[in-house]
């Protein structure tokens, strides 16, 4: 089975999460005897070359980088050239963009949000996934000739061993979109929450956005993003994006520390998938301790600057 | 300019989660249904005030669901949408839910459709892409300000640490997320005006799914928490390294 794996990439490296789409697909095609072709922009040949170490046999690599529109283009074009019969991608903002488009375009059945790796029978394809915002998992099937399989970031560690992949130039029919971008802002030196593995997150418990320095230091020492509760962003403590739970953002790391909040069922929801919870609250009644692995009762302007010297310490050690 | 805003039905965000027939379908006894929440505060409300602003001709709502879903889909009137339809189907998959908006939207003359960024229920998040490839509109996505100057979109996008201000001539699909509106609660005027709102029924063209969902699962239970005293906090430190190893 012919598969193909689109790798996103910044300023000229491969995203965490195209490493993670490289593994996922690496692993499925050992399961089922498969070839892996990875589809990159924006790249060099060496970076390129790299993803064999990953798993891809072979990487169609283009000298542009177009926009979502054009890269769905891309993706048509390679899967007709490589007559891809599964196609990997990571469900993260720019895959929203993509996977369906392939999927209406091709009438090729979509499993989004996918947490596991797939198991497949003959045309038929079963993945599990999250459903009810983390109360539930559902087993979902497909069996078109074309199947996308866009999964969770952070749902497998990216795997690096040994090789190199053959390097093939690629040069697709590309639209543009039309939406113009007036401007691009970005915030230097912050980890990107959505695909952060450490996320220090904190609520109405800190009393006020002047208090924030706390919980940027404590991100800082564990090289984690920052987030917040929903009451937070609300009245402008914190950006709108920083909001985690059910109306904002829904984040899975390996590590999520919570400092101040209650944890409502719908802040709950956009959290309970993360690998471990901490949880830091005055209240040894906040409904939060009983989603977490640790937790600790206090204040936490004085117990969160502990900890931030403990990690120092720890990271200084190691 | 005319606005047409998708809805879905989700269970409400406290419904206890269940199943049923041997955990192959969910059970919805005792569960109250909601507008999902972003389709309903971001989606649908900005759509309102956009109307409210005069820079919008009126606000359509859409739902594909059952006359059971038609007291839910009246709520939009109690907001302020003007026309209500209801395709009726059951929604089977997104790829079928967006095949029958897409038809619908077809044969009317919307220049912006909005729907939430994703639902509270199977979080899927693929409609609004499905919608702008099969209407064949450019998709702007996720959308957390929205503004009418001079005919044309201006937006906001925020992902992560990067924030981008867009344009865009119309038409146009539009996910909205966070930050574009804020909850509306009815008002008794709202209320009566959506008892009387006739609901305009579509049938659709079938379309079949392209996926099943075969069953489900409730996660495991969640382990005691481990309870560290707050004047030793540097113990957390070593735990997370040398037992949970997540640094």
């Amino acid at each position: 089975m012919n598969i193909l794996v689109f790798a996103e990439s910044q300023h000229g490296a491969i995203k965490k999460s195209g490493l993670e789409a490289v593994t996922y697909a690496a692993r499925t095609a050992s399961q089922h005897q498969g070839t892996v072709t990875c589809l990159v922009a924006g790249v060099d040949e060496n970076v390129a070359s790299g993803l064999g170490a990953y798993g891809a046999h072979k990487v169609l690599k283009m000298e542009s980088h177009p926009d979502a529109l054009g890269l769905s283009d891309a993706l048509s074009e390679a899967i007709a050239a490589t007559q891809a019969r599964l196609v990997v991608l990571a469900y993260d903002a720019l895959g929203r963009h993509l996977a369906p488009r392939l999927s209406a375009r091709l009438g090729a059945a979509l499993i989004s949000g996918a947490s596991g790796l797939p198991e497949i029978q003959g045309d038929t394809l079963r993945v599990r996934k999250s459903v009810f915002s983390g109360k539930a998992f559902a087993t979902l099937e497909c069996s078109t000739p074309i199947k996308i399989l866009a999964f969770s970031p952070n749902t497998l560690a990216p795997e690096k061993k040994e090789g190199t992949a053959e390097v093939v130039s690629f040069s697709p029919a590309t639209r543009n979109s039309r939406i113009r971008v007036i401007k691009t802002e970005e915030k230097q030196g912050e980890v990107a929450l959505p695909d952060a593995e450490i996320v220090v997150s904190a609520g109405r418990g800190l009393k006020g956005p002047e208090n924030w320095g706390i919980v940027e230091d404590l991100a800082h020492a564990l090289n984690a993003a920052t987030a917040c509760s929903r009451p937070v962003a609300d009245i402008g403590w914190r950006p709108h994006h920083e909001h985690v739970g059910q109306t904002g953002l829904t984040v899975r790391p390996n590590l999520y520390i919570a400092i101040g909040i209650s944890g409502a069922i719908q802040h709950l929801a956009g959290v309970n998938q993360s690998k471990v919870i901490v949880v830091i609250n005055k209240d040894p009644e906040a409904p939060f301790f009983k989603a977490a692995d640790y937790g600790i009762v206090g204040d936490a302007f004085e117990v969160v600057p502990r900890i931030t010297e403990a990690v120092k310490k720890l990271k200084a050690g190691a | 300019m005319k606005i047409l805003v998708c809805l879905s039905k989700v269970p409400d965000t406290t419904s206890k989660i269940s199943f049923t027939d041997n955990n192959t379908r969910f059970n919805s006894q005792g569960v109250q249904y909601i507008l999902n929440p972003s389709d309903e505060w971001y989606a649908l409300v900005r759509a309102i005030e956009l109307k409210e602003a005069k820079l919008a001709e009126s606000v359509s709502a859409v739902m594909v669901g059952g006359a059971e879903d038609d007291a839910l889909l009246r709520k939009a009137v109690a907001i302020g949408a003007d026309t209500l339809y209801r395709i009726n189907a059951q929604p089977m998959d997104a790829y079928s839910v967006a095949r029958m908006l897409a038809d619908f939207i077809k044969t009317q003359d919307f220049q912006l459709v909005l729907t939430g960024r994703e639902t509270i229920d199977y979080n899927g998040g693929e409609v609004p892409a499905l919608l702008a490839e099969m209407l064949g509109w450019e998709l702007a996505s996720p959308v957390n300000k929205l503004d009418i100057v001079e005919g044309k979109a201006r937006m906001e996008s925020e992902l992560g640490a990067l924030t981008q201000v867009l344009e865009a001539d119309l038409p146009l699909v539009i996910s909205a997320a966070k930050g574009m509106a804020d909850q509306r609660i009815p008002n008794m005027w709202g209320i009566r005006n959506s008892r009387m709102a006739v609901i305009q029924v579509v049938e659709p063209q079938p379309v079949e799914p392209l996926v099943r969902f075969v069953n489900y699962e409730l996660p495991p239970a969640k382990g005691q928490v481990k309870m560290i005293p707050a004047d030793q906090p540097e113990l957390l430190v070593d735990l997370l390294h040398n037992e949970a190893k997540v640094i």
